[in-house]
């Protein structure tokens, strides 16, 4: 591949997605981009940019951002941030909102479900201390493949071993064949939506609690911060923001500012 | 140094989970029964037990009751590992006493997964 050919596919997913890749990262292109290749009937990637760049087609264009973004999720991802969940941002929040009584959560990258309904399932587990309580929980991503993923709400053996409890399996999933289904009552606290967080973020109203984990890795420094000012607006005032281990806000956005002792926590600055 | 007690018939298995468990800094033990197991667990109580279902002379849900049953035998973790993945299996081994549930196959990613959410790593 020729740099002016690498630099076509990096800028495309730089503009479409943030995603940044560096120059290192030339072989990850080739490998993850063959079988797109192959799919459109080209013999290489270098064919494949050629036909994109000749056509300019749109489909072409999410295909390639599809097939280069990172995925992986699973269960319980990390443990912490959703012990911390349910034992103190929960229960701060049902303080908070003792009148309302209702409550909206934003997981904003929400890949191929599990983030979304790991929450979900720990609300399930509250269910006593939320009886009379309503709440929300969305889900969002810029792949539609991984959201059509995510809705079914089906994944593997391998998927449901790494970080889903067994008692919990067996309470919240059906098993169909080989695969484990998230059962209905699940599944139906969860919306799934597209939207890119590259654009405004307001036709999507406010949250109390934003996961938005392991995505921002994926960017560069103006874009995070401009993706964590949009999330400031959306985020309510007493509001958390949970980051992936190996995100921070520090010398990034001076909106949010660490939570004392709470680990990949955060709050706004007044 | 914490102890892990393995369980299984098959030895190809044994050796599989030993290097796993090796790699996770435990010290290993290995029996290829039930019976086996509990003669182990009689000269000393390990912390883990990673446990096969299947196994000839005792079979891995009979070891388990009996370990319950035993003086200071409420104290190990007990993972299952096995080719049994149906939720009939499953719901008598968390009846039985187990903390948690591989189904096979496994690798080294799913056993650490486990061990970390049971709280030993
Ligand atoms: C590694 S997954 C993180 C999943 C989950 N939050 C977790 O921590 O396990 C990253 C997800 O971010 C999505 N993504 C990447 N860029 C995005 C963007 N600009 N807008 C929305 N989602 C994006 C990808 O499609 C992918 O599903």
């Amino acid at each position: 591949m020729t740099p002016d050919e690498f630099n076509y596919i990096s800028t495309l997913l730089k503009n479409t997605s943030g995603l940044v890749l560096s120059n290192d990262k030339a072989y990850l292109l080739e490998s993850r981009l063959m079988p797109l290749a192959r799919s459109n009937d080209l013999t290489s990637v270098e064919d494949l940019v050629r036909k994109m760049r000749a056509t300019n087609d749109p489909k072409l264009a999410t295909s390639v951002m599809e097939a280069m973004t990172t995925n992986e999720s699973f269960f319980f991802r990390d443990q912490k941030p959703f012990d911390l969940f349910r034992t103190e941002l929960l229960p701060q929040l049902m303080l908070d909102r003792a009148v309302q009584k209702s409550f909206r959560i934003w997981s904003a990258a929400a890949s191929s479900g599990q983030e979304p309904y790991t929450l979900s399932i720990i609300l399930k587990e509250e269910a006593a201390k939320l009886a009379g309580w309503r709440y929300e929980i969305i889900g969002t991503d810029i792949s539609h493949d991984i959201l059509a993923k995510a809705r079914a709400g089906m994944y593997s053996q391998f998927e449901v071993q790494r970080g889903m409890p067994i008692q919990l399996l067996v309470k919240y999933f059906d098993k169909i064949d080989d695969q484990w289904q998230v059962k209905k009552e699940i599944r139906d606290h969860v919306i799934y939506k597209y939207f890119n967080l590259l654009e405004s973020m307001l036709s999507l109203g406010k949250f109390d609690i934003i996961f938005c984990r392991n995505v921002l890795i994926y960017f560069d420094p103006p874009t995070k911060t401009k993706v964590l000012s949009e999330i400031a607006r959306v985020l309510q005032p007493d509001g958390r923001l949970i980051l992936g281990g190996a995100e921070t806000v520090l010398g990034i956005s001076d909106r949010f500012a660490p939570v004392q002792g709470k680990r990949g926590v955060y709050q706004l600055t007044s | 140094m914490k102890s892990c007690l393995i369980v299984d018939d098959s030895k190809v298995i044994r050796m599989v989970a030993r290097k796993i468990m090796q790699e996770l800094s435990f010290e290993t033990i290995e029996a290829a029964d039930g019976q086996q197991a509990i003669d182990e667990c009689v000269k000393r109580m390990p912390e883990a037990v990673l446990l096969d279902w299947n196994m000839p002379v005792k079979n891995g849900i009979e070891f388990l009751r009996e370990l319950r049953g035993m003086p200071g035998g409420d104290a190990p973790v007990v993972i299952f590992c096995t080719t049994e993945n149906d939720i009939a299996h499953i719901h008598e081994a968390i009846e039985a006493g187990a903390n948690e549930y591989i189904m096979k196959p496994f690798d080294s990613e799913i056993i650490q997964a486990k061990f970390v959410q049971v709280g030993l790593l």
